[in-house]
């Protein structure tokens, strides 16, 4: 698996002329290819400080750039822009501008883990996609993505009721996306169900909505984790310098 | 050769099974039935936290999963907590890791087990098994071999593991550990399991490959692609059916096998069954017993054409 490493000259800073003759000698195209002067002048010097205050960027300042994070990456063999050594990289030297040029692509993280399985320095590089991720959408450079919106709504059944119930998870997350439930695919898994049990399978979906499943005298340990929650939010407003008026759960609410 | 003994076990089913993963939920009780091993369900569970939690916050997670071990063990006293599901089995271990190893979780899950009113767990007081390790210690593979009744000859079974029964290494520390142990980069219980009741397992490079379970419906296309891939890797190995061992992978498989075919045109034929089912389905229970018209990969013909009933 080769390493599909960021090109640093990008193409648009590549220049060329298709006719120039210096004292007398042609040098069109190629020969006259020169490289635009780029500065940096816009670091953001707490970038890290701010990725490693969100759950899971706590060990970024580990990283030595070995590249097995990438190299191991599920991800980067279907998009090579997705690139995790990278972004700790930007992160690290806080090129903000650099890593926002990835910004709608970060949180495609799988979660699959091979990269915090080869890391030599237990940076968790799984992690600092999540908390990068999150930064992106708290700092309001990304909208809230698809899989920001799955995890809330997942969490907050969690929250409420102690457990979750699969298809309510479905059918809220496909509401929040603005999906329609009709997709065809969908049709057709619900026929394969409906194959061999339709009383089960009806009576099942029936009892899902009317009893939702959940943990018995679960208040005490809702309260408990609520307060946690809120006590955490507060303390991430406070490092990413966020004023009241962010939201930091859902942004739908 | 069996090393451990976990004839008797607290039993952590979690979400999925009680509702997309039905049918592993059926089949391992089934198979422990028919083994003579004892489930005893956790009582009053709750949610692991899955990837979900995790992403919100990783010690709520750890809190979560430690309630559930709290209860196996105080409430219960068992000395090892049971869970199917890859999702559930990774989060127990990522919380017990966690407890063991850092000061914060320890202290988060203090003080959250204090409020909601429960004794707090700490690390050592239980383990955490997954459904293979359950069947493998305990039963082993010549003592499978003794009771199959119909072995699964001539099936042709891809194992597919999937990504949390093996990553990160560091929270499966009994793994990697030589000779009889499992191992995370080719991992082989199921396919000793399997081999033991008669199946032909192929050789299958994509058997930890992620099936894009986390983003199944938030990124679907990724998840399509990636779950062609492990479709088709299968196929290309000669494999008629994938065996699993984990509800979102099954789900994911199955979901999207249909979606590749819809989306993008990729038909494929392998069929999806829980690695339980197959096990049930050798050990001489029915196919209505281990709930494979339950699962949506049809295979109800296939495992017919083989002398299944």
């Amino acid at each position: 698996m080769a390493i599909h490493e960021k090109h640093l000259i990008r193409p648009e800073n590549l220049a060329t002329h298709d006719n120039l003759v210096i004292d007398g000698v042609d040098v069109s195209g190629d020969w006259s290819t020169f490289i635009r002067t780029r500065a940096v002048s816009d670091y953001n010097e707490d970038l890290q400080v701010e990725i490693a205050a969100l759950p899971g960027g706590e060990y970024i300042h580990r990283c030595w750039q070995c590249g097995s994070c990438t190299n191991a990456c599920t991800v980067n063999e279907l998009n090579p822009d997705f690139n995790p050594r990278y972004w700790i990289y930007l992160i690290r030297m806080g090129y903000e501008s650099e890593l926002l040029r990835d910004k709608d692509i970060i949180w495609q993280c799988v979660s699959c883990n091979k990269c915090t399985s080869a890391c030599p320095r237990d940076v968790v590089p799984e992690g600092v996609m999540k908390a990068t991720a999150h930064w992106l959408e708290l700092k309001g450079h990304t909208a809230t993505s698809p899989s920001t919106d799955f995890d809330e709504i997942f969490a907050s059944q969690v929250f409420h009721k102690g457990k979750i119930e699969d298809g309510s998870i479905l059918t809220g997350f496909m509401k929040r996306s603005g999906q329609p439930l009709i997709q065809d695919w969908l049709i057709e898994m619900i026929k394969g169900m409906l194959r061999d049990l339709p009383i089960r399978f009806l009576f099942n979906m029936g009892w899902a909505t009317l009893f939702h499943p959940k943990t018995k005298n679960w208040g005490k340990a809702r309260a408990a984790i609520e307060e946690y929650v809120a006590e955490r939010d507060e303390a991430h407003r406070i490092a990413l310098k966020l004023d009241k008026s962010v939201d930091l759960h859902g942004h739908h609410n | 050769m069996t090393n451990k003994n976990y004839e008797t076990v607290a039993y952590y089913p979690g979400c999925a099974l009680e509702g997309s993963g039905q049918p592993y939920n059926r089949s391992t009780k089934e198979v422990g039935k028919a083994l003579g091993l004892k489930l005893e369900e956790v009582k009053n569970w709750n949610c692991c936290g899955a990837m979900e939690v995790k992403n919100i916050d990783p010690e709520i997670q750890t809190y979560l999963s430690s309630r559930v071990m709290s209860i196996a063990a105080h409430e219960m006293g068992h000395k090892a907590v049971m869970a199917p599901c890859n999702g559930c089995y990774h989060n127990l271990k990522k919380a017990e890791y966690d407890l063991s190893h850092k000061e914060n979780s320890r202290a988060v899950t203090k003080r959250l087990s204090e409020k909601a009113g429960h004794q707090t767990y700490e690390a050592g007081q239980i383990e955490t098994i997954h459904a293979l390790d359950w069947i493998k210690d305990t039963i082993g593979e010549d003592g499978l071999k003794a009771r199959v009744k119909n072995n699964l000859k001539g099936l042709k079974v891809a194992n597919y593991y999937g990504c949390m029964y093996t990553r990160p290494r560091n929270i499966f520390p009994e793994k990697d550990q030589g000779p009889g142990s499992e191992s995370t980069s080719n991992p082989h219980f199921m396919d000793d399991l399997l081999a033991a009741s008669g199946a032909d397992n192929v050789d299958f490079a994509l058997k930890t490959a992620c099936c894009g379970g986390a983003h199944t419906l938030s990124d679907s296309d990724t998840s399509t692609r990636l779950v062609s891939n492990i479709l088709q890797a299968a196929e290309e190995a000669g494999a008629e059916v994938i065996a699993t061992e984990c509800p979102t992978c099954h789900s994911g498989l199955e979901m999207h096998q249909i979606r590749a075919e819809k989306k993008f045109g990729t038909k494929s034929n392998v069929k999806i069954v829980y690695f339980t089912q197959l096990i049930g389905l050798a050990l001489g229970l029915s196919g209505r017993k281990v709930g494979i018209h339950e699962n949506i990969s049809n295979s109800t013909t296939l495992l017919r054409s083989k002398g299944f009933k």
